[in-house]
C-alpha cells in the first residue's frame, strides 16, 4: 500500500511540475536571472507548495501514519560545511541546466538528446556522491 | 499565467503532503534517486514507485499537455552534462534539492531546508548571470 501511495504521489507531483512550468529549462533560467530579465512566476509555485506541506505537517507532526513511520519532526538544525558546499554546487548546476532532479526524471517521458543527457548526468552525479559517507536529508 | 504556477505548486504541495502524512516519508527527489541507485534496504520499494510515478505523470502530460514538457534547452549538451553532474552530486552532498530543501524542508520549518534553499538560489542566480555575461 505504501508503494501505491508513493506511485500516485509521484504522478500528482509530476503533473504539478508540468503545470507550473518547472519542466521548462528556459523558465527556470529566467527565474534565476535576477540581474537580467527576471521572471518571478516560479515564486507562485513555491508559495502553495510550501504552504500545503506546512499545513499538513503542522497538523500531523509526530503522529502515526497509516502506512509507514510517524510523521517526522523538524530534523536537526545543524548547519555544516557539506550543506553550504553541496547546496552551492547544486545551485550552480541548476543555473547551468535549468533542470533539477524531479524534472530530469519526468522529462524522460519525451526523450531527446537534452532530456537524456540531463537525467543521465544527474544520476551520475548522485552516484559520484557515494564515495562519501551517507548523510540523512 | 500565474494561475498555472499556483495550480502546479498546489499539486506539488499536495503530493508531498500526502506522502508525508500517509507514509511519514519526504518527497525529496534527489534522496529518492539516491536510495534507488544504492538499493537502500527497506526504502527501495516506495522510492522506485515514486520515480515510476514521476515518469507516469510525464506520460500523462505528454498525452494531455505536451507543451509543458521540455522541448530543448538554451544550453549546449556539454554544459548540460557538466551542470547535471553538479546537480546530482551537489544535491546529495548538501542533503537535498529543490523538492527536499525547498518544498519539504521549508514546509517542515527546517533551518537546513531554508539555508539550503537560500544558498542554491543565490549560486543559481550567479551561474545564470555569469553565463549570460560570458557567452
Amino acid at each position: 500500500m505504501k508503494n501505491a501511495v508513493a506511485f500516485v504521489c509521484g504522478i500528482v507531483f509530476a503533473i504539478g511540475l508540468g503545470l507550473s512550468g518547472m519542466l521548462q529549462p528556459a523558465k527556470i533560467i529566467g527565474f534565476l536571472d535576477v540581474a537580467g530579465r527576471w521572471d518571478p512566476s516560479l515564486l507562485f509555485v513555491m508559495g502553495p507548495a510550501v504552504g500545503i506541506v506546512l499545513a499538513a505537517w503542522a497538523a500531523r507532526r509526530g503522529r502515526p501514519t497509516p502506512w509507514g513511520a510517524d510523521v517526522p519532526g523538524k530534523g536537526p538544525a545543524v548547519l555544516d560545511a557539506p550543506l553550504f558546499v553541496g547546496a552551492g554546487l547544486f545551485g550552480i548546476g541548476w543555473g547551468i541546466t535549468g533542470v533539477c532532479p524531479g524534472p530530469a526524471v519526468t522529462n524522460l517521458a519525451a526523450p531527446s538528446a537534452f532530456t537524456l543527457v540531463a537525467c543521465g548526468a544527474m544520476l551520475a552525479g548522485v552516484a559520484l556522491s557515494f564515495v562519501r559517507p551517507r548523510r540523512s536529508p | 499565467m500565474n494561475w498555472h504556477a499556483l495550480a502546479g505548486g498546489a499539486l506539488i504541495g499536495t503530493a508531498a503532503a500526502a506522502l508525508l502524512v500517509l507514509t511519514g516519508k519526504t518527497a525529496g527527489v534527489s534522496g529518492i534517486v539516491d536510495g534507488v541507485l544504492r538499493g537502500e534496504k527497506g526504502e527501495w520499494g516506495w522510492k522506485v514507485a515514486f520515480l515510476l510515478g514521476l515518469l507516469a505523470g510525464g506520460v500523462v502530460l505528454r498525452v494531455t499537455m505536451p507543451e509543458t514538457l521540455a522541448s530543448g534547452s538554451p544550453r549546449t549538451l556539454p554544459l548540460i552534462a557538466l551542470g547535471g553532474l553538479l546537480v546530482g552530486f551537489g544535491a546529495r552532498l548538501g542533503g537535498g534539492c529543490t523538492s527536499g530543501h525547498g518544498v519539504c524542508g521549508m514546509g517542515r520549518l527546517s533551518l537546513r531546508g531554508l539555508v539550503g534553499t537560500v544558498v542554491f538560489m543565490a549560486t543559481g542566480a550567479l551561474a545564470v548571470f555569469l553565463l549570460r555575461k560570458f557567452s
